[in-house]
């Protein structure tokens, strides 16, 4: 864990009075003053809103309220999250300077938690990457070695936690995009299971993909922060119709008795210091009383084309509506044909339009048999294991990423190649389970590594026992 | 690598996704996208007659309430964040082509 303040602390502190919430986004706002401009955590710094936000926190507590559970922690929001009257770009040059007329539901439960938002941050063009180079603002930079990516999409979101900008911070994960960056940035990433976290007011990338989730210095702070952005909604037709669980009670409760799965049949590609951590990980849960037991996933080597089939699908029919005609930009033409084609193709970056052709492709006439329909078929088989596999382990250990955070343009000259960094967190999003990573020790170039933790459905408390006594053994 | 799609099938799509792209990017386009379909061959081989596709993590339900009138977006605000608007609407040129 890193020297930063935990929100739990802060919200503790400030709630019994012994900070103040202006001294606590103070203090994160000079850390942004500092080091923002080499990292480009950020899209957008909200100074002004989180001062005025933080006294009047500090005048509600000296008035006797109850501000929340996030009293005065500074939060920051991937900018796909849509903010009330708040630019919310997406990182492409079509929403620039779009001001949502409403919150995501997220935004809502925060606020009424007693967080203060201090920024949007950075991301891959409506969450499309695994590095974050694919902003139309530029790329975001790893704290820990400005010279290498953070991961990505949500890679602002995890930089802004490790450089101290945030407390913590919300992200998005349609196949890996909260836990690879944490795991690269070296903080906790989750993605709840899909329907847990209401996706309304989250700017859509892949909707049976998508959902939101915490970035953190501590285990007991995304738990903390699961807790309060759960819960049924009813602006989201995918909401799981169930109260929130219980998360930070169940941390000290260790995994004696816990049935760990390991993959017997691991797709290929994981750095040997990558898998030296995990083999570490496994030693530690089995000296904390739990059960180390195999399992197979023989359908996990294809998850890859399943999801870049279904993902850019989705996109395709998703992006349809940036057409410049009700927000974004537009670029001006005599017929509607041609402003909808010219607006489009200059407001998308490369790998937008890349996916957006994919994606169209697969659903075409003729091809959809091929693509997109075998696709949901392997979807289906990954699914199948996935049941099987947790019929004898409670919860199933793998890497998060499988190489430590990369150098800028290592991967960049060919899309498959960058593909290949969400090998072992596609599969997750296809089922719909939960996985988070914790970060584990440190590989190459002393850079972190995360471990990452899958649970079945709604197997969040499972997941969290792991990752608090991976967390007190890292 | 093989030749599963060509320029003209790129050009296609692109028509058909709206986006107006050079003729060296559906180049460019064709060969990046061929490699992908290339590796995506790789579910081929499957045996899948008999497996149900999987749309959704969850099977959905359709979400119903009453239909009374309750508060929504101000139309004001929604409009103001449009590229053109007119008389309370959407202004956008006409599909046939002319002056805007």
């Amino acid at each position: 864990m890193s020297n930063f303040s935990t929100a739990t602390s802060i919200a503790h502190n400030v709630a019994s009075g012994a900070q103040s919430a202006v001294s606590i986004v103070e203090e994160h706002l000079q850390r942004i003053t500092q080091r923002e401009e080499e990292v480009h955590a950020f899209n957008l710094v909200t100074s002004a809103e989180a001062r005025e936000r933080a006294a009047d926190i500090d005048a509600r507590i000296a008035r006797g309220e109850n501000v929340g559970p996030l009293a005065g922690v500074p939060i920051a929001l991937k900018d796909n999250m849509c903010t009330r009257g708040v630019p919310t770009t997406c990182s492409s040059k079509i929403l620039e300077g779009w001001k949502p007329p409403y919150n995501a539901t997220v935004v809502d439960k925060l606020f009424a938690a007693g967080a203060v938002f201090v920024g949007k941050t950075n991301l891959d063009e409506f969450a499309m990457g695994s590095s974050t180079e694919n902003s139309a603002f530029g790329p975001t930079r790893n704290p820990l070695d400005t010279s290498r990516v953070p991961g990505g999409s949500s890679g602002g979101s995890a930089a802004a936690v490790a450089a101290g900008f945030a407390a913590v911070s919300l992200g998005s994960d349609t196949g890996g995009s909260i836990r690879q960056p944490a795991a690269l940035c070296g903080v906790v990433g989750v993605k709840p299971t899909y329907g847990l976290v209401s996706r309304y007011g989250l700017v859509a990338f892949a909707s049976s993909l998508d959902q939101i989730g915490p970035f953190s210095h501590s285990v007991a702070d995304a738990a903390l922060l699961t807790e309060v952005i759960a819960g049924h909604d009813p602006m989201d037709s995918t909401s799981i119709p169930k109260p929130a669980p219980s998360l930070v009670s169940v941390l000290g409760r260790g995994v004696e008795g816990m049935r760990i799965g390991r993959v017997a049949d691991l797709p290929e590609g994981a750095d040997a210091d990558v898998l030296a951590r995990l083999d570490a990980a496994f030693i530690a849960l089995e000296k904390a009383g739990a059960t180390i037991v195999d399992v197979k996933l023989p359908s996990l080597s294809y998850a890859l084309t399943a999801y870049y089939l279904i993902a850019p699908a989705e996109a395709s029919s998703n992006l349809a509506r940036y057409d410049g005609v009700r927000y974004g930009n537009r670029v001006a033409a005599n017929d509607m044909n041609t402003m909808y084609a010219d607006t489009r193709a200059a407001g998308f970056g490369d790998e937008v339009k890349r996916r957006i052709m994919l994606g169209t492709y697969a659903l075409s006439a003729g091809y959809y048999d091929a693509y997109y329909g075998k696709a949901l078929k392997v979807r289906r088989l990954i699914s199948n294991d996935f049941a099987a596999a947790y019929a004898n382990a409670d919860v199933i250990l793998t890497p998060t990423s499988p190489t430590v955070a990369f150098p800028f343009g290592a991967k960049t000259d060919d899309p498959l190649t960058m593909y290949l960094c969400d090998i072992f967190t596609i599969p997750t999003n296809l089922a719909g389970h939960p996985a988070m990573s914790v970060p584990f020790g440190t590989g190459q170039a002393n850079m972190p590594v995360g471990v990452q933790i899958l649970a079945p459905t709604l197997g969040e408390e499972a997941m969290f026992k792991v990752a608090a006594v991976l967390e007190s053994a890292a | 690598m093989s030749e599963r799609l060509s320029a003209a099938d790129v050009a296609k799509v692109a028509r058909m996704a709206r986006l107006n792209i050079s003729a060296a990017d559906v180049e460019r386009y064709t060969q990046q996208l061929d490699g992908m379909l290339d590796h995506f061959a790789d579910i081929d081989n499957l045996q899948l007659a008999d497996v149900q596709p999987m749309t959704q993590p969850f099977p959905l339900v359709n979400v119903l309430r009453a239909d009374v009138e309750q508060p929504c977006l101000d139309r004001e605000e929604v409009l103001g964040a449009a590229p053109a608007a007119e008389q309370g609407r959407f202004r956008v040129p006409p599909s046939g082509g002319e002056d805007e």
